[in-house]
């Protein structure tokens, strides 16, 4: 399993309902259910995705989460997922709310923008970083709001969101010491846990 | 008429006629004391029968869903793009039941049936079927075949709201519910369609108030109408753009109103006429009735998701994008009561051009889709028959 899953995995509590937003192939869900028993859906809009949750019994709900959430009740589950998706969204801001509306509890992951290597590329380059990890250019990137680590917890406090975990890892999802020297210089993906 | 027989079809396939006994207690409050319910089934229904699937058709739809009757047949059953070897609703695998419902006209008792108490064709005193009623009856039919437990209960329209009745009303008796290009209730724009289709055929001179087999004539007019009317809600604009534009017959303008000029007129004529001479007039108006009475939701206070909290098989619910009968945001009504409801419950919307009619249609993603799902009953059902057969040895 991607190894930010695992991390995820970690912190949803067995027997819980998950509403993954952007599920992808439905690994997270899957492995939520066979490992802790666990119940909720995916929300996806790419076509074979969907036809692969399906296959492996995943429930998943062909919905465009920047069309809103507002068709699922407040608090309707344990903990709301999702993960590298909130730097594809129209309104973050919006979305990162609605997410504390329908779930107890929010898991979040982005990409760092503030990554030493993605400074070091705008900084001598003067273009907008690309690299394996990120590999789209500026104009048909789906990532439209790219932020950083402190970024995020700055909307944090102006949203009175309290944080109640936050892990950074590298691209290949590694925890490494030297990332907790400098997380917002060193890590590139973080992992946080949220609620009101 | 297939020359030969595809090979994946069902192949030459024959009807059954059951009769039942038990007297059936209607929502209207009247009792229908026996009847015969047409049906045709495709594949094994495997030892411990985990493997049957149920099919409810729609408005004007019947038994005849897979295969054909003989080598004349022009075309096969209404739903053979789904149902057969290799295809989404798998033959190899499953034991698929079709029944025409009651109220029907292709040999189910209905309004063309003799009264027993009369002696006399029914025609308008048959009584008013609901969903409802239907799923009763389709449980007689599930116990006679000795089906307890649906692997599943499938349909499009008006038959994915029997799927929903079922579980509703009776969740111990299938693990699947499948709901394709349906909705939790009619809309007043839905109904009003019904109501201008039942205006035609009531207003026609030879409906004699549906005592016309009496008199020897039916009303072709008010039926093919009707049907017109209702192919129109069947079809997207996209779909007629497409199909007709406005392409013209003699390929120019006649000015006169004698003969159909645009294809369109003329589809739509051809489509009244033939379903006019083969369809039945008071069965369209049972059926139209069943539509607009169907609201599971009201027993429960109006309350959808208190209506579904009961059911606990899983879902599958499809759209299509350019369905303005049942549009996808009836679906999503449905899709949001069921997870409110915390249902396992699996959405698509397709794209397609094909309006309403496109639950009939293949179509790539929708048959991988609908394949993909089945694919998972088929093997719930295997992994239960394994636990059965651990259990007995």
């Amino acid at each position: 399993m991607r190894a930010d899953l695992e991390i995820i995995q970690e912190w949803i509590r067995p027997g819980s309902q998950v509403l993954d937003l952007g599920c992808g192939d439905g690994e997270l869900l899957a492995n939520l259910k066979s490992e802790k028993n666990v119940g909720g859906y995916g929300l996806e809009i790419d076509q074979d995705n969907i036809t692969t949750c399906i296959e492996k019994g995943v429930s998943v709900v062909e919905q465009d989460i920047d069309r809103g959430l507002a068709s699922i009740r407040d608090s309707s589950f344990d903990t709301v997922v999702m993960t590298q998706a909130l730097q594809t969204m129209h309104r973050p801001d919006q979305t990162v709310e609605e997410m504390l509306r329908i779930g107890k509890e929010c898991i979040v992951t982005f990409p760092n923008f503030a990554h030493w290597r993605a400074r070091f590329y705008l900084a001598f380059r003067g273009r907008m970083p690309v690299s394996k990890f990120l590999p789209y250019t500026w104009y048909n990137t789906p990532n439209i709001h790219f932020c950083t680590f402190d970024d995020f917890e700055r909307l944090c406090v102006e949203h009175n969101i309290r944080i109640l975990d936050r892990t950074v890892v590298d691209h290949k999802l590694r925890d490494r010491w030297w990332i907790r020297l400098w997380p917002n210089m060193l890590g590139e993906i973080a992992i946080y846990r949220i609620t009101r | 008429m297939p020359s030969d027989i595809p090979a994946d079809s069902i192949g030459l396939v024959t009807p059954e006629t059951l009769h039942f006994d038990t007297p059936l207690a209607l929502s209207c409050g009247r009792v229908l004391e026996s009847y015969d319910l047409v049906i045709e089934t495709y594949g094994k229904l495997n030892a411990d029968a985990s493997n049957a699937v149920l099919i409810c058709h729609a408005l004007s739809g019947h038994h005849h869903a897979a295969g054909y009757h003989s080598m004349e047949d022009r075309k096969p059953g209404w739903w053979d793009s789904a149902i057969g070897p290799g295809k989404p609703i798998d033959t190899n695998r499953f034991f698929v039941v079709a029944l025409n419902n009651l109220g029907g006209c292709h040999g189910s008792t209905g309004p063309k049936s003799i009264n027993p108490e009369t002696g006399k064709p029914y025609g308008p005193d048959f009584p008013i079927f609901t969903v409802k009623d239907w799923v009763n009856s389709q449980v007689r039919l599930a116990d006679r075949l000795g089906v307890s437990q649906w692997a599943a209960v499938i349909g499009g329209s008006l038959g994915g709201m029997q799927a929903m009745q079922w579980a509703i009303d009776y969740p111990d008796r299938l693990r699947n519910c499948l709901m394709i290009a349906a909705a939790p209730k009619l809309s007043a724009q839905n109904i009003a369609f019904n109501e201008v289709a039942r205006q035609a055929i009531s207003k026609d001179p030879m409906f004699h108030s549906g005592h016309y087999y009496e008199h020897g004539v039916v009303p072709k007019t008010g039926l093919a109408l009707a049907r017109m009317v209702g192919h129109i809600t069947y079809l997207s604009d996209d779909g007629m753009r497409e199909k007709f534009g406005r392409e013209l017959r003699a390929g120019k303008l006649s000015f006169d109103f004698n003969n159909p000029q645009f294809e369109v007129e003329s589809y739509l004529q051809y489509q009244g006429e033939r379903f006019s001479t083969s369809f039945d007039a008071n069965t369209y108006l049972l059926m139209t009735k069943a539509l607009d009475y169907f609201d599971p939701a009201a027993d429960y206070g109006h309350d959808l998701v208190a209506a579904l909290s009961h059911a606990t098989c899983r879902f599958l619910v499809v759209s299509f994008t350019t369905d303005w009968r049942f549009s996808p945001e009836r679906s999503r009504e449905t899709v949001d009561a069921l997870v409110a409801a915390q249902k396992e419950v699996s959405y698509a919307e397709i794209e397609s051009a094909h309006g309403h009619d496109a639950f009939l249609i293949p179509n790539p993603r929708y048959m991988a889709i609908f394949a993909a799902y089945m694919n998972r009953v088929d093997a719930e059902s295997k992994a239960l028959a394994n636990k059965e057969s651990n259990h007995a040895s």
